[in-house]
């Protein structure tokens, strides 16, 4: 018995031991590029998983308008052909490897399978301790997606909403937007993955969907003709989307650097319109 | 013991061991996450209740069926055989997904759309199954002298059954009908994959919208505070039927 209790204070000394001495290179996590990087951002300097090309990470399904087909390496799609264009400004043209990262690993602590994670993943202040981000490179307001038979379709304000039964994915900023803003009398319900929310919809098990903008003007094209967007709304806290990349990783400012170069030369702008554009015309809740 | 002190040294001294630490044991994330986990644990909770109870019935039956003697009852028992093939070599998720997204898909009305109740459904089929076979070894195990003798001083078959058979049945599969408890204790978190707010989905909500995993250690926390005292009960229950 004493060996055994003097085990367990070894290992709770260890335990306490470096919770003592904090950290201190967590201020370096946020530099923007400069001159100094410039250099670091050589493409032979890169600190990538594989030299020479850039392994980028997805969830699977990869869902229009983001991807098409489930198919990243395509090029088609808004964050596919961002992908590739970051990978070009990085100086390594289209040398890049697809590895399906589901969004709940994304985040996991240790060393990452991938260069950075393109997924739509919200920017926010808490996930920033966790994970580094990139600069934004879209944002994208919240829409209510409803049955054209539901009440919930006829909507003209947030409130108009409180009374439908909301079906969210889980993990996502949307899930946030119908608890904050909407605040429905029936408790949303809260799905696994995009197609299960869906499919929910579709069997009427919920009468409303809340999703990400684009998202929804895809789903009422092509998945759901039965419902219609109520309208849009902008997310608590804004819903700037970033590339995650390891904490502290090196590679952060030479993302960044490169994504201000899409957006300067208008060539960020070019994907969007191309990929996500047609988005005018859903009517602003409030 | 040395050993454990040694495991648990190597990995608090490792290298990764603050981030682990900060990402899946942090106090705070953890005092955030808890009125909300243990607010969708009470609905594990009562469906797990609900659920057992339908179990423990429906169980029964599928035994009765399946050791069923009359040549007349014969699609009975194939049927209690398909029932339990089928339950058993399926993985309860996907009974739970099947059933959950399957029946409202079918638009009929009277069928159930609530995805709580769906999901009741579900783990009641898949977990009578496994305790209709627990009852079914329960009832062969009682010798077949004891229903002769019982017959013979004028019991019919089914009072045989109520008065002689099933107490000494029931009495001796009670640990591992209780181990099948524990292990539908931890699988109501399957629910959550219809869309309710349960203990598991409420802890990865959480663990989500902040990129940290200690959401999770506390809803695991709360599972251990059902199961751990279930399963000293069925301890104590062992030992006192030993003496």
């Amino acid at each position: 018995m004493p060996r055994f209790l003097l085990a367990l204070l070894i290992g709770l000394l260890a335990l306490a031991g470096p919770a003592c001495g904090d950290d201190d290179d967590e201020s370096a996590a946020q530099n923007t590029p400069t001159a100094e990087a410039a250099d670091a951002c050589a493409p032979d300097q890169l600190a990538l998983k594989t030299p020479g090309t850039l392994t980028v990470g997805t969830d699977k399904p990869a869902f229009a308008p983001y991807f098409e087909d489930d198919d990243p390496s395509n090029g088609k799609g808004f964050e596919s052909a961002l992908a590739y264009a970051v990978a070009d400004k990085l100086g390594l043209g289209d040398n890049v490897k697809w590895t399906v990262v589901p969004f709940n690993a994304s985040y996991a602590p240790g060393p990452k399978e991938f260069d950075f994670d393109i997924n739509q993943v919200s920017i926010s202040e808490k996930r920033a301790e966790r994970v580094d981000f990139s600069v934004p490179y879209y944002t994208a307001p919240q829409a209510v997606v409803a049955l054209k038979s539901s009440s919930a379709a006829d909507a003209s304000s947030l409130a108009d909403l409180a009374g439908a039964k909301f079906g969210v994915q889980v993990g996502t900023t949307s899930l946030d937007a119908v608890n904050e803003l909407i605040k429905p009398t029936t408790q949303p319900q809260v799905f696994n993955d995009s197609n299960d929310t869906v499919r929910a919809l579709k069997t009427r098990r919920v009468e409303a969907i809340v999703v990400d903008l684009p998202t929804a003007f895809y789903l009422t094209a092509a998945e759901i003709p039965d419902a219609k967007i109520a309208g849009q709304f902008d997310a608590p806290g804004g819903d700037d989307w970033g590339l995650v990349l390891e904490k502290d990783s090196e590679l952060t400012p030479c993302v960044n650097q490169a994504l201000e170069e899409l957006k300067s030369s208008g060539e960020l702008q070019q994907i969007t319109d191309k990929w996500m554009g047609g988005q005018a015309g859903a009517p602003e809740l409030q | 013991m040395l050993v454990l002190g040694l495991i648990v040294t190597a990995i608090v001294t490792s290298e990764g061991w603050p981030n682990v630490r900060e990402t899946f044991f942090s106090p705070d994330d953890f005092a955030d996450a808890f009125p909300d986990v243990l607010e969708g644990f009470w609905l594990d909770v009562k469906l797990f209740l609900v659920v057992e109870a339908a179990v423990l019935v429906l169980g029964l039956v599928v035994a009765l069926a399946r050791i069923s003697r009359n040549p007349a009852l014969f699609p009975l028992r194939l049927l209690a055989a398909v029932f339990v093939d089928v339950l058993r070599g399926v993985p309860t998720i996907l009974v739970v997904y099947l059933i959950g997204f399957g029946v409202p898909a079918l638009m009929l009305s009277g069928l159930p759309t609530d995805p709580v109740v769906l999901g009741g459904i579900a783990l009641t089929l898949a977990y009578s199954a496994y305790v209709g076979e627990v009852y079914r070894a329960g009832i062969e195990s009682v010798h077949p002298s004891q229903r002769s003798a019982a017959l013979a001083v004028g019991l019919t078959e089914g009072q045989a059954l109520r008065h002689v058979v099933l107490p000494q049945a029931v009495r001796r599969v009670a640990p591992p009908l209780l181990n099948d408890f524990i292990s539908l204790q931890k699988d109501v978190a399957l629910v959550s994959i219809l869309g309710p707010l349960e203990a598991f989905r409420v802890a990865q909500i959480e663990a989500a919208s902040n990129f940290v995993y200690t959401p999770l250690v506390a809803a695991a926390l709360l599972y251990l505070c059902v199961t751990v005292p279930l399963a000293r009960l069925l301890d104590r229950w062992e030992r006192s039927r030993r003496r």
